[in-house]
């Protein structure tokens, strides 16, 4: 069912009864040509461009919860390309065209609202680094606009301006910028993939690998063996997990992602504001919620919840940038595990092992990434060869020395 | 979560930094296969889901780095030693 105005009006008149749901809850076959381990954001999005753009059909994406269950229902919706280095931008930057087309591409209601991302700064210094990052973004044609005070007083007149520590100087804003509903996104892949006749496999956990010859033959599932040509990992989070049955160690941890948001309140927040002097970012939903979120707790974790310093960490730089946030009542925080690489860049490449493919890393920020990641990733899988923007995101780089570090940590995960 | 630090007792996390994975040690000398030797150690982690080794600095404290074993699905702590009294492996 195609859905538009004319499909809502038609169900408002005969009481709602004849909506179908959106996907197929399909059993698996004995083969695929490709699966898609993950039925994430990413995962879906893959499955979504190998029927769309490379015609393979022949797929399942293995679940093995429900879809959408992990990170991409727990992240803070933020869409954005304000990268400064060439191997990451021009990959963000078409990220966000295909955020642009999105609810058009697949039919569904995405709400994508590019409602702009403010980086705020508070020295010189950093007014001079973010110069240079939007004169990079600028060159390779993505939008990016330096504010001086004044202009951001006028449009976040609530800011804590003239802090005795920390001033705001102004900032720097990517007005296509924005959030998408995370959920949507996922059901909205989920429902363009399972039409165009991918098998979305729920409750089916990968518990290994089949080989033959040295390279994949399938997969071992808690719903028995599936045969697959090619098979492709997308499940950030437990990403050395699931390499590990293959033999592989990564240059990933785990790490867990607190994210946290208010009680509702009228329109306050008109764009998604980042603040300079910590580590603290805030949208608010169209339900009137302020959605923020700060660090990463800073170890090891697969726990999907984390502890109360980083709470209070959060909670702080929130009132140190806006104190009027004091005035409101915290309703949920809730975890999500992390890979974090080494480099704090992703990965969407082959493996050593033939017919492995591999796309984790993402950090914390795996979200705005979904379409470019999921049209990355089938690109490799379909034509055998990485995507000219995706070109950065190899296994090898942290072999061969080509890191790809956005923020010049090194190789100390829980700083990235 | 609270750590057991051997001089200070029982303390918030919130007073130790965490440095990381315990189970690797820097390749020492020269001779063959140095750089892969290197790489394994600088960026390749087990990464589990269970217990884990890792270093924390009671920071906030004694200064004592301390060898935690920590369950990384649970967050308990499951023993704490000093390093200085660790053979690292």
């Amino acid at each position: 069912m195609r859905y538009s105005l004319f499909s809502l009006l038609g169900q408002a008149l005969t009481g709602h009864r004849g909506w179908r749901p959106a996907w197929r809850d399909a059993a698996p076959k004995p083969s695929y040509e490709v699966i898609v381990v993950g039925g994430g954001g990413h995962g879906l999005s893959t499955a979504h461009h190998l029927a769309a753009v490379h015609g393979i059909t022949d797929v399942a994406v293995l679940e093995k919860g429900w879809i959408g269950l992990g990170n991409a229902g727990r992240n803070t919706t933020i869409i954005r390309s304000n990268y400064l280095l060439a191997g990451n931008n021009p990959f963000y930057e078409l990220s966000m065209k295909l955020w642009e087309r999105l609810e058009q591409e697949v039919n569904y209601n995405s709400m994508v609202s590019q409602r702009g991302v403010l980086n705020l700064y508070h020295s010189d210094a950093q007014r001079d680094a973010y110069v240079r990052r939007g004169n990079a973004m600028r060159m390779h044609g993505v939008d990016a606009e330096l504010l001086d005070a004044h202009q951001v007083r006028s449009m976040l007149p609530f800011l804590d301006f003239d802090n005795a520590r920390f001033p705001i100087q102004g900032g720097l804003l990517q007005p296509r910028g924005g959030t998408a509903r995370h959920d949507a996104v996922v059901w909205g892949y989920a429902r363009s993939a399972s039409a165009r006749g991918v098998d979305i496999v729920q409750n089916c956990e990968v518990t290994g690998f089949l080989f033959e010859g040295g390279r994949i033959a399938g997969v071992r599932t808690s719903r028995g063996d599936i045969r697959a040509r090619k098979v492709a990992l997308a499940v950030a989070g437990n990403t050395s997990t699931v390499a590990r049955m293959a033999g592989l160690k990564l240059p990933i941890e785990s790490h867990v992602l607190q994210a946290f948001v208010s009680e509702a309140i009228k329109p306050l927040v008109p764009c998604v504001v980042t603040y300079g002097a910590g580590h603290f970012y805030v949208s608010q939903s169209d339900k009137g919620g302020l959605v923020f979120g700060g660090n990463i707790d800073g170890y090891n974790s697969y726990a999907q919840r984390g502890n109360l310093p980083t709470v209070e960490d959060v909670c702080e730089s929130g009132m140190a940038l806006m104190p009027a946030i004091g005035r409101v009542r915290l309703l949920r925080s809730w975890g999500g595990i992390m890979d974090m690489s080494m480099d704090g860049s992703p990965i969407i490449d082959r493996t050593p092992i033939e017919g492995l493919y591999l796309n984790g890393g993402w950090c914390y920020g795996g979200f705005k990434a979904t379409p470019a990641s999921g049209y990355c990733f089938a690109h490799l899988l379909a034509r055998e060869e990485s995507h000219e923007v995706a070109r950065a995101f190899r296994l090898d780089r942290f072999a061969t020395g080509h890191l790809l570090d956005e923020k010049g940590q090194g190789p100390q995960p829980n700083l990235h | 979560m609270r750590i057991e630090c051997p001089f200070c007792g029982e303390r918030d996390h919130s007073e130790f930094t965490y440095l990381g994975d315990a189970g690797f040690r820097r390749p020492d000398g020269g001779g063959e296969g140095l750089a892969g030797r290197f790489y394994e150690a600088v960026y390749l982690r087990d990464n589990p889901a269970g217990p884990h080794r890792e270093w924390w600095c009671h920071s906030g404290g004694c200064l004592s780095w301390l060898r935690v074993t920590r369950d990384t699905r649970t967050h308990e702590i499951l023993g704490v030693e000093l390093a200085s009294e660790v053979a690292v492996p």
